[in-house]
């Protein structure tokens, strides 16, 4: 098991590799080169020459790339241009949200996804399977920004019953120690910050799950649908074991599989999906500051974040092959 | 055992849970919570404010909290323009107008305790006057340059000298500001939140003058970012820019009314539209720069709408330096005639709108109505192109996206239809959209590879050579243009001690500037802000100075 | 082994002839197999009738469109009056009543279309050119090569597993980043978001291709490795490929109105495209949210066309499924 982790970690290697090159290079032709990049528009000759200096500009390649790594390994990221504080600190204080509210849209996502799948696939040919498949299909063509729109027009804006904005009511003036609002409301024993924060996840966690949840419900169903078809399955119904001991001894627990691999590509997803109902909501998070530091030109904060996200991803990635070794011993071979 | 393991695994999560609550302390007071939430009001602002200090601000959010913690010598009146008493009770000049003597408000105190006195004043007109390095930097001090001119000792050879000359404590409240000239803008500028007057102790030890980094990536001093000192009716709390929540309280020990709301909140949400719904939804209570389409759903809906007076311009801005050409006032005539002004001000502009016929608002002194007016006319545009020969132009329109300023609601809309207009005349244009920040301000007043651009401006204090002063006084890579006889005019208006006098000079240069047309004033619109259907008190001000010390809730 | 000209061109054939119908109990190719299953499904015809639909309006509607998409007719005649919450909705002079500038909304959504579809099209095979470029490369090479053609597959790979290592949108948003807002922009940066999906997906089909009998006896044979490759893996490795592409269609038409809405996208709004008008639109909701609708619901029917005809095609490519 070890082993096979710390395969998983090295392959990480050549891959990070990669994109520090990409985002050196990338750094290298933004228009203006990286002064412009770091300053942006306004620099003056001087504090240009002093950029160019600071970064080593004038030496060679290789040289100024070694640089780059190593303040990408000390976690130095630079200073946002809009906010004129350490990227790292910016991504630290905004993490927490996004986290928040991923884990929100997962949460629905795989606790409407599977249910629905598995019944879909249980009455093939039902009314509720032609939804549940014509509603995926559906959830995956709608941009989200759009649904987003829609959910917060109707339920926020018109029916008052959620929040349109943020995370936490700006009235409540909650205590904050981690920055997850809702452990932070639970630890303090401030039940009304915590239910308030919950309360500003559920609209954007709905938006933000509609894909994830449109792909679940098809991996579900399909993967439920190819279960019901095997052996062991007709076996065990041959050998008179009541409908309700299969579906929870085998069906269920095969057919979930193809959907935790899929974690892994959902987490991308939602982390796409996150710039764009984050900006929606309002919501202060890494996705609702990435969307500002384009329209801010804060190339700064564009890299930083790109790098770290790709990081994180990459342990997800790494998180869900590992987890799934565990559930499915098969995986491990090799 | 396999069902054992998530229990366990359950169980200690539980444990370490309860270990770290029960270190973990609610730090809120409790006073505040489990009652009725109506002495907190969250208003919503379309950007974040860049600092605190307001001698170093010159962004509308950062003046807009700073107008709540900190006072000024002189005060707008509440709604208007005019010039009352604020910190100083009285001000008169000396016989040769150019020793002004402040009489002081005893009994007021700073934030920190502090008293404010004669000797306070002073040690902050010298902080502004001794400022040396980067508070010289436009960026940073630019209030006080544009008022004052340069400092001490200026460090950059192009700052003019300073108007201001020295502050001299007569007695604990009597304070005498000495200049070295006669202006109009004494004393109606030190109504700018700039000339605010922060307790000196906390000045010194939070290090307020240390302005450090380069003069593009500044870096401000923890006074202006976290310890903002004044004797306003509010008090600075905590700014949490993650959130984009900035919180002050109420002063307990205001020398005045003290404010009704305990706490006042801003919350910065970019997107106009979003600002709306949350209103709507009860999220925020009141938001600044609503969306014209929405003045008229959200009155009807019972919100209170507070329309500002138009105190503003917005124009179409040539550089006679862009294109030769358009150093020709033909061509020039012709961009004027071109422009279907009204249509644009009756489709784009909110309700109380009107097309600009000068460059300043017609509700200031020295306003002219006998003007020369460029009403439309396509067929005189084009016979203008053609006598200039210049039938075959084309022009660089510089427009600035993802922003909305009091006198440009949605720019973009507005360039397109002004593009549209001067393509229909048969100049060629170049599109050239860039974000408001960072790079439109800079790319459109300074160089010459601007050819037309729009911009505007809102007053500060209601002197008309706030506005026309500020585009046409001296030479501006912004026009390109050099024109003596018109700097002369305004150099001798600013010197005329005597305000009839001087509102006739402002007359002429009106007329004098539509002659020479370096721009098309567009249009003067009247922004608004919005509040919550039971909050009251607040005045809209022309200056966009809203006093929230009198805003409350009505039950 | 060396074969004489002749006699190789005509073991060719005889292989090609092979490949055509090697996996095909019934005698029918592969495609006509496809095509006829497709008929048989009422997804597959509802995404042809949609597509049919959209791609009539985008190549004739803008030549019928009863007025000029950038002519603000609206502002001129004084109708419109948005600032004051006044857009005038349809009538029949304006069917769909006319946008936030006073423009033909109808006309607009016409010439939208042909936008839309081009913008589509065009950043689906930037993505489709340099992912079946790369895939193929590394298909072959790791098809056939030895050591050599081991590093190339390898390197090529950790390329597209880089490209994978990021969330597609944040991808999208570096290259846009990097190359300023534009329509250019945009179709580029959703054309690299699919190509390590086409890349991928090719160097899959073709590995699998390679194993398969006919290769096997082509190079028994002695047909040149890189001629095996390219005039029979490859072709027999295109079918996942072009139904993925019908699916990153609809993904790409999404993708675009997503940049569009981050700022990202054509700054000019003067030739309509439906991701830009919606993004335009968001200040007018409270008055015309049909501004809005209008093209969303495009993007939407627009986008489901593509994806059931892609999913169709999936199913009735899939050999598992097939029976």
């Amino acid at each position: 098991m070890f082993r096979f982790i710390v395969r998983r970690l090295l392959q990480l290697v050549p891959t990070l590799f990669g994109l520090s090159i990409l985002l050196f290079i990338w750094l290298h032709r933004l228009p203006g080169g990286p002064e412009t990049a770091l300053l942006g528009e306004r620099g003056t000759p001087e504090s240009r020459a002093q950029i160019r200096e600071s970064l080593g500009l004038d030496e060679p390649l290789p040289i100024q790339y070694g640089r780059f790594v190593k303040r990408l390994v000390q976690l130095d990221l630079g200073t946002s241009i809009s906010t004129k504080r350490e990227v790292t600190t910016e991504f630290l204080q905004r993490f927490p949200g996004t986290v928040e509210l991923t884990i929100t849209a997962m949460i629905i996502a795989i606790g409407v996804g599977i249910p629905l799948g598995y019944l879909a696939a249980r009455r093939r040919g039902s009314i509720l399977d032609q939804a549940s498949v014509g509603g995926s299909l559906l959830g995956t063509c709608i941009p989200i920004f759009f649904l987003a729109y829609v959910l917060k027009a109707i339920f926020a804006e018109n029916l008052g019953w959620f929040p349109t904005i943020g995370r936490q009511d700006a009235s409540i003036n909650a205590t904050h120690i981690t920055n997850f609002f809702v452990l932070d409301g639970l630890l303090t024993r401030e039940w009304d910050a915590a239910a308030d924060a919950i309360w500003h996840l559920v609209l954007p966690g709905i938006a933000l799950a509609s894909i994830p949840l449109a792909i679940i419900v098809r991996i579900t169903r399909a993967s439920v649908l190819e279960v019901l078809g095997e052996d062991f399955v007709r076996t065990a119904e041959a050998k008179g074991l009541t409908e309700r001991t299969v579906r929870r001894r085998h069906v269920l627990r095969n057919a979930m599989l193809p959907v935790a691999t899929s974690i892994g590509l959902l987490t991308g997803l939602l982390l796409s999906g996150a710039v764009l109902t984050e900006t929606v909501f309002a919501f202060s998070g890494i996705g609702a500051f990435i969307k500002d530091a384009i329209s801010n030109l804060d190339y700064p904060v564009l890299m930083g974040f790109i790098m770290i996200i790709a990081v994180v991803f990459a342990l997800v990635n790494l998180l869900v092959d590992v987890s799934y070794s565990l559930i499915d011993p098969r995986v491990r071979v090799r | 055992m396999r069902a054992a393991r998530p229990k366990a695994a359950i169980a200690v999560v539980a444990v370490a849970a309860l270990a770290v609550a029960g270190c973990a302390e609610s730090e809120r007071d409790n006073e505040g919570s489990g009652q009725s939430t109506k002495d907190t009001l969250v208003f919503g602002t379309a950007g974040d404010p860049k600092v605190l200090d307001p001698s170093l601000a010159s962004d509308g959010e950062s003046l807009r909290v700073a107008r709540q913690i900190f006072e000024t010598l002189v005060r707008p009146e509440e709604g208007g323009t005019k010039v009352t008493p604020g910190l100083a009770e009285s001000w008169t000049p000396d016989s040769t107008g150019t020793v002004w003597t402040f009489k002081l408000r005893s009994g007021v105190k700073f934030h920190d305790g502090t008293e404010f006195n004669a000797e306070a004043v002073c040690v902050n007109f010298n902080r502004w006057y001794n400022a040396t390095g980067l508070m010289q930097s436009a960026d940073v001090t630019a209030y006080w340059q544009d008022v004052m001119g340069g400092f001490a000792k200026n460090e950059d050879a192009e700052l003019p000298p300073s108007l201001f000359k020295s502050c001299t404590v007569k007695d604990t409240t009597t304070v005498d500001l000495a200049f070295t000239a006669v202006s109009s803008k004494i004393p109606a500028a030190l109504m700018l939140p700039s000339f605010s007057i922060h307790s000196p102790k906390a000045l010194q030890e939070f290090d307020a003058s240390n302005v450090s980094g380069t003069a593009d990536d500044i870096k401000y001093p923890s006074y202006a970012m976290e310890h903002p000192t004044g004797t306003g009716p509010f008090k600075f709390k905590a700014w949490n820019v993650a959130d984009k929540t900035l919180t002050i309280e109420r002063n307990e020990d205001y020398w005045g009314n003290k404010a009704k709301l305990k706490t006042l909140v801003f919350r910065t949400i970019s997107d106009e539209n979003a600002r709306k719904q949350a209103l709507r939804s009860g999220d925020i209570q009141g938001y600044d720069l609503v969306g014209p389409p929405d003045v008229e759903p959200l009155k009807s809906e019972g919100f209170n709408v507070l329309t500002r007076p138009a105190f503003n311009i917005l124009y179409l801005a040539i550089n006679q330096k862009g294109n030769p050409k358009l150093a020709d006032v033909r061509v020039r005539q012709a961009i004027a005639y071109a422009l279907n002004r009204q249509a644009l001000v009756d489709s784009k502009l909110p309700p109380g709108a009107e097309v600009a016929t000068q460059f300043l608002p017609s509700t200031v002194e020295g306003w002219n109505d006998q003007v020369t007016k460029y009403d439309y006319n396509v067929q005189k545009a084009k016979d203008l192109l053609a006598q200039a020969g210049a039938s075959n132009l084309t022009l660089r329109f510089h427009y600035p996206t993802e922003v909305t300023r009091p006198y440009m609601p949605g720019p973009k809309d507005l360039a397109e239809l002004m593009m549209a207009d001067l393509k229909a005349v048969g100049i060629n244009v170049e599109a050239i959209p860039l974000k408001w920040t960072p790079d439109y301000l800079n790319a459109t007043t300074s160089g010459s590879a601007h050819d037309l651009h729009m911009l505007g401006w809102t007053g500060d204090y209601g002197d008309g050579y706030n506005f026309i002063g500020t585009f046409f006084a001296r030479q501006k890579d912004e026009w390109g243009f050099n024109n003596p006889a018109l700097f002369e005019k305004f150099a001798k208006a600013d010197s005329t001690a005597d305000a009839a006098a001087r509102y006739a000079l402002y007359k002429e240069l009106n007329a004098d500037i539509m002659e020479f047309l370096p721009g098309v004033p567009i249009s003067h619109s009247p922004p608004a802000l919005v509040l919550g259907k039971d909050v009251t008190g607040v005045k809209a001000s022309p200056l966009t100075d809203e006093r929230f010390a009198t805003a409350e809730f009505k039950s | 082994m060396t074969l004489a000209p002749g006699r190789k061109k005509e073991k060719l054939d005889r292989l090609a002839e092979l490949s055509a119908v090697h996996d095909d109990e019934r005698g029918v190719s592969l495609w006509q197999e496809a095509l006829r299953r497709l008929r048989r499904n009422p997804a597959a015809i509802v995404g042809a009738v949609i597509l049919t639909v959209f791609v009539l309006v985008a190549v004739i509607g803008p030549f019928l469109v009863p007025h000029e998409p950038t002519d603000t007719m609206g502002i001129r005649e004084g109708v419109v009056k948005s600032g004051q919450g006044l857009i005038p909705g349809p009538s029949a002079d304006h069917w769909l009543g006319y946008d936030h500038q006073g423009r033909d909304e109808f006309s607009r959504m016409v010439v939208g279309a042909r936008q839309t579809l081009l913008v589509g099209i065009v950043a689906t095979l930037i993505g489709l050119t340099i992912g079946v470029l790369i895939g193929g490369v590394a298909g072959a090479a790791a098809g056939l090569g030895g050591r050599w053609g081991r590093l190339v597959d390898s390197v090529l790979m950790r390329i597209v597993d880089m490209m994978l290592s990021l969330p597609s949108l944040l991808l999208a948003v570096s290259v846009a980043a990097l190359l300023g807002p534009g329509l250019t922009t945009v179709m580029i940066a959703v054309g690299v978001v699919s190509v390590p999906i086409f890349a991928r997906l090719l160097r899959g089909s073709m590995i699998a291709q390679a194993n398969r009998d006919y290769v096997v006896a082509a190079s028994s044979l002695g047909v040149r490795e890189s001629k095996i490759a390219i005039s029979h893996i490859l072709p027999n490795s295109l079918a996942p490929v072009i139904v993925q592409a019908t699916l990153t269609l609809a993904t790409a038409i999404i993708e675009v109105a997503a940049l569009s809405f981050l700022g990202l996208g054509n700054p000019d709004s003067a030739v309509p495209e439906w991701g830009l008008m919606l993004a335009d639109a968001q200040p007018y909701l409270g008055i015309r949210p049909e501004l809005a609708i209008y093209p969303a619901v495009g993007i939407i029917i627009t986008a489901l066309g593509f994806t059931l005809l892609g999913e169709a095609m999936r199913e009735a490519l899939d050999p598992k499924l097939r029976r």
